[in-house]
């Protein structure tokens, strides 16, 4: 087994070979160049952006300035040169080596009792009083400096003059202009964070579940009871928008009067509550018969609508009472902005939410309905409905498919939108029909599995750069933007950490709830939830931290944050700016680190 | 009260995890399954409220036909036979009496205990059945704050509380030292005496089978070997179900 056999060593030497091409093809493509990086310009630049980086622009003072002047003669006059001032004892003064000469020569510039520890340009003034900017200069612990510098292409009769200045700062430290932008960008960045991890959260959460094997795998479902259910959502969907949108336009006749609009708000809740008591024993041992079940389904019908319209009145409310308080509180009127925003969003959402719950519960319900209809029915009669259900939903899922691909692509001939999908749908659905039988249901779980999985994928590998793009399109530059970009990224990888936490809990919980009856929802609640709580919390605080790193990136394409301001200094060559918007990333960004740290302490 | 018929588990096509096994248990029976590990015993129990489902055979539990009960069906099935496990499989970040009230998950309406609502009579029920294991004073603690044979106790008083008419039992002693082991297996003798309760009891100590069952039976590789009263498995015997090389211990 040991014995090393020459076949063996050949193919070491194979391998250590095609790595040899490997990397130099991977040199070559990367244009690795050490020539470039070791000459001296680029290692002077590199040292002064290395230099500003850490120098970051936060603090400026107050500044008083000292002038020295000298004269010299530009060209060299041809009656001599000027006596030099004699220097007064104590006072600054600068000596010129040679005292005159050619436009463009070099001249050195010795400065003597200057403030020490100071820095300042070096000008050159010609007759017309601009400043020429020769150089910069840096006194040293004895207020000395001794510099060269070329005289610039000003030759001229009159005597010319060459000023120094220096700045000593006074009085305490302030912030700078730079800080100041930095911080009220950094708190944009934090909070445009927070509400992208948040919506993403929400969403990812439910998500997570759908995308998880072991949560997924065991679920499956007789041909009759998927086909139903595909044929029930679209007519759920329509039937949940349109009740939820007649209940909206109903919802204005009480808002009319703020007393009925009041009341209406308490009254509700109260119908609701009722309703559900009576339709929602705690505990029955006995099944109920079935009209006492229709009667029970017919009063949480009714709650769900005057929960509909509860929604609406408290949204009009929320909505009117937020922009009565903006206007009123002063500084704190974002509260009421905020308020007037929420009820409107709320008032968006409802007509969507209800169509995907109506959908859900239409679905669910003929479904079960399949379900019970494959139990039931025999012989002849199962096959017509295995088949026939099977043909028909697959049919309508095509031209579900075919609508979609309609409306992408801007097709209008019916034969690709309709015809073809419908047919090839309905081929799909009869060959699926071939392939399952009682034994051997459709594994819808796992179709859901793979669809959610592809979906996510696909979703996760647009840069959240590209979708901040799109969104500015859509909603306009700003944090907006930014948050939108942001969150659905995080849906995305958010839901695929997550799914794998739920993927990787221990097994045992989960089948000793299963084993006491529970129902598929009561056993994620019991025995998925408890498990997955801390690592949940902390990938939600990482995301967070994700997000803020990445609005850094938002920001160059115009989506809000921090990062439009660094991207601003990075442009402008301010790299003492931009050192300053970098430094306070990485501030939240250990902060939240702490934060997150100190979190998943208590959670476990 | 349950009836296996000609049962056959076959595992991805090829392992075959129990072979054509067929008994029947009668109401108040202290049932041991006993068999080498890997001999199909928990398998077998986990088919009887089919947390694995048979790939042949019938298995019909007081008159209802288990292997081809729909979902609902099923599921009111499962809330009448408790399961207690090897390792517990208590939720460890839940509260101790969380743990005992999932047990009555069967009974309560799905909608109220999602938002985690019992009715106040399983509320009562569940620091009875935890003082009745000894356990009233940690219904609070969480459950991974206590020990083995403490979250074993847990593990029965959540069984209990399903009222049910069976309990299997896999394996329930084999993670707790001797002195736990007996007083995990005297909670079993108890339920089964006082409440009349069926158990069903996969073991690995054939002293504790002898102790605590009325009857026994045995599996080989997914075969049913013998099927009696455990006073009859003498060395001949003990060489059948565990192999020829197997020394007694204990």
């Amino acid at each position: 087994m040991n014995k090393a056999s020459p076949l063996k060593s050949l193919r070491l030497g194979l391998f250590v070979l095609a790595a040899l091409v490997i990397y130099a093809y991977g040199f070559q493509v990367t244009d690795v160049n050490l020539d470039e990086i070791q000459s001296e310009t680029r290692q002077t630049r590199l040292a002064r952006i290395i230099r500003a980086l850490f120098r970051p622009d936060l603090f400026e003072y107050e500044h008083e300035e000292f002038q020295v002047n000298t004269p010299i003669s530009v060209p060299c006059p041809a009656g001599g040169v000027l006596p030099t001032p004699r220097p007064t004892a104590g006072e600054p003064y600068l000596v010129l080596t040679p005292p005159c000469a050619d436009p463009r020569a070099e001249v050195t510039v010795e400065g003597f009792n200057f403030e020490p520890n100071t820095v300042g340009p070096l000008n050159f003034i010609p007759p017309s009083g601009v400043s020429l900017t020769m150089a910069n200069v840096e006194t040293d612990s004895d207020g000395h400096f001794a510099i060269s510098a070329r005289l610039p292409n000003r030759p001229s009769e009159e005597v010319q003059t060459i000023r120094a200045i220096t700045r000593r700062n006074v009085g305490a430290p302030m912030w700078s202009q730079n800080a100041r932008d930095t911080w009220s960008k950094i708190i944009e960045t934090v909070f445009l964070a927070l509400l992208a991890t948040t919506l993403a959260t929400i969403l990812a959460v439910p998500i997570s579940f759908f995308a998880a094997r072991n949560l997924m795998r065991d679920v499956t479902t007789s041909l009759a009871s998927t086909a139903l259910a595909i044929l029930a959502w679209p007519a759920g969907i329509l039937i949940g928008a349109s009740v939820a949108g007649w209940v909206g336009q109903a919802s204005r006749m009480l808002t009319a009067s703020l007393a009925i609009h009041v009341g209406a708000i308490i009254v509700g809740p109260l119908l609701i509550w009722g309703a559900a008591r009576w339709a929602v024993p705690p505990e029955e041992r006995r099944v109920p018969t079935i009209w006492l079940r229709l009667a029970r389904q017919a009063a949480l019908l009714v709650a769900v609508v005057i929960s509909v319209l509860a929604l609406f009145l408290v949204a009009q409310l929320a909505s009117d009472l937020g922009a009565a308080l903006r206007d009123r509180l002063g500084a704190l009127g974002f509260l009421g902005e905020f308020f007037a925003d929420l009820g409107d969003i709320v008032s968006l959402l409802i007509v969507p939410i209800a169509a995907l719950a109506a959908g859900a519960v239409v679905g669910s319900l003929a479904s079960r309905l399949g379900q019970m209809l494959n139990e039931h029915a025999s012989g002849g009669l199962w096959y017509t409905l295995h088949f026939g259900l099977g043909i028909l939903g697959g049919t309508v899922l095509g031209l579900l498919i075919g609508g979609a691909i309609g409306w992408l692509y801007e097709i209008s001939d019916p034969v690709f939108t309709r015809a073809l999908p419908a047919a090839l749908g309905g081929l799909g659905g009869l060959a699926l029909a071939v392939r399952t039988h009682a034994g051997r249901p459709v594994a819808i779980g796992l179709t859901i599995y793979y669809l959610t999985r592809t979906i996510l994928n696909a979703l996760r590998s647009i840069e959240a750069l590209i979708v901040a793009l799109v969104m500015v399109v859509w909603v306009g530059l700003g944090p907006f933007a930014g948050a939108l970009a942001l969150a659905l990224h995080s849906i995305a990888a958010g839901s695929k950490l997550y799914s794998e936490q739920v993927e990787s809990i221990m097994p045992g919980p989960l089948e000793a709830i299963k084993a006491t009856g529970a129902t598929r929802l009561q056993t994620i609640i019991y025995a998925v939830i408890p498990q997955i709580i801390p690592p949940y919390i902390s990938f939600t605080m990482y995301r967070w931290d994700i997000n803020v790193r990445m609005s850094t990136i938002i920001g160059f394409v115009g989506g809000g944050g921090i990062g439009f301001l660094l991207q601003q200094n990075m442009n402008l060559l301010d790299y003492r700016g931009a050192s300053a918007q970098i430094l306070a990333i990485a501030i939240v960004v250990a902060t939240m680190d702490y934060i997150s740290s100190r979190l998943r302490e208590r959670a476990i | 009260m349950l009836s296996v018929q000609h049962v056959t588990k076959v595992y991805d096509g090829t392992v075959r995890a129990l072979e054509d096994v067929t008994f029947d248990v009668s109401k108040g029976q202290f049932l041991a399954v006993i068999g080498l590990s890997g001999s199909g015993k928990s398998t077998l129990l986990r088919c009887i409220n089919r947390l694995i489902d048979p790939t042949a055979g019938r298995i019909v539990f007081d008159g209802v036909d288990v292997t081809a009960a729909n979902e609902a069906e099923l599921r009111r099935i499962r809330r009448r036979i408790g399961m207690v496990f090897q390792h517990f499989n208590l939720v460890h970040r839940s509260s101790v009496l969380t743990n005992v009230l999932s047990g009555r998950l069967g009974y309560v309406n799905p909608a109220l205990s999602i938002i985690n609502r019992f009715p106040a009579e399983d509320v009562h029920k569940a620091r009875l059945q935890l003082e009745r294991v000894g356990l009233a004073d940690k219904a609070s603690n969480r459950a991974d704050e206590l020990s083995g044979g403490q979250q074993q106790r847990v593990g029965i008083a959540r069984a209990l509380m399903q009222d049910p008419d069976m309990i299997l039992a896999d394996e329930p002693v084999a993670s707790l030292d001797p002195v736990l082991a007996h007083s995990i297996m005297q909670y079993l003798e108890q339920i089964n005496h006082e409440d009349g309760v069926t158990v069903l009891c996969s073991l690995h100590f054939l002293d504790l089978v002898h102790r605590y069952a009325n009857r026994a039976i045995a599996l080989n590789q997914g075969r049913l070997v013998f099927d009696g009263p455990p006073d009859e498995i003498d060395d001949q015997r003990f060489k059948e179900i565990y192999g020829k090389e197997a020394e007694r211990v204990g």
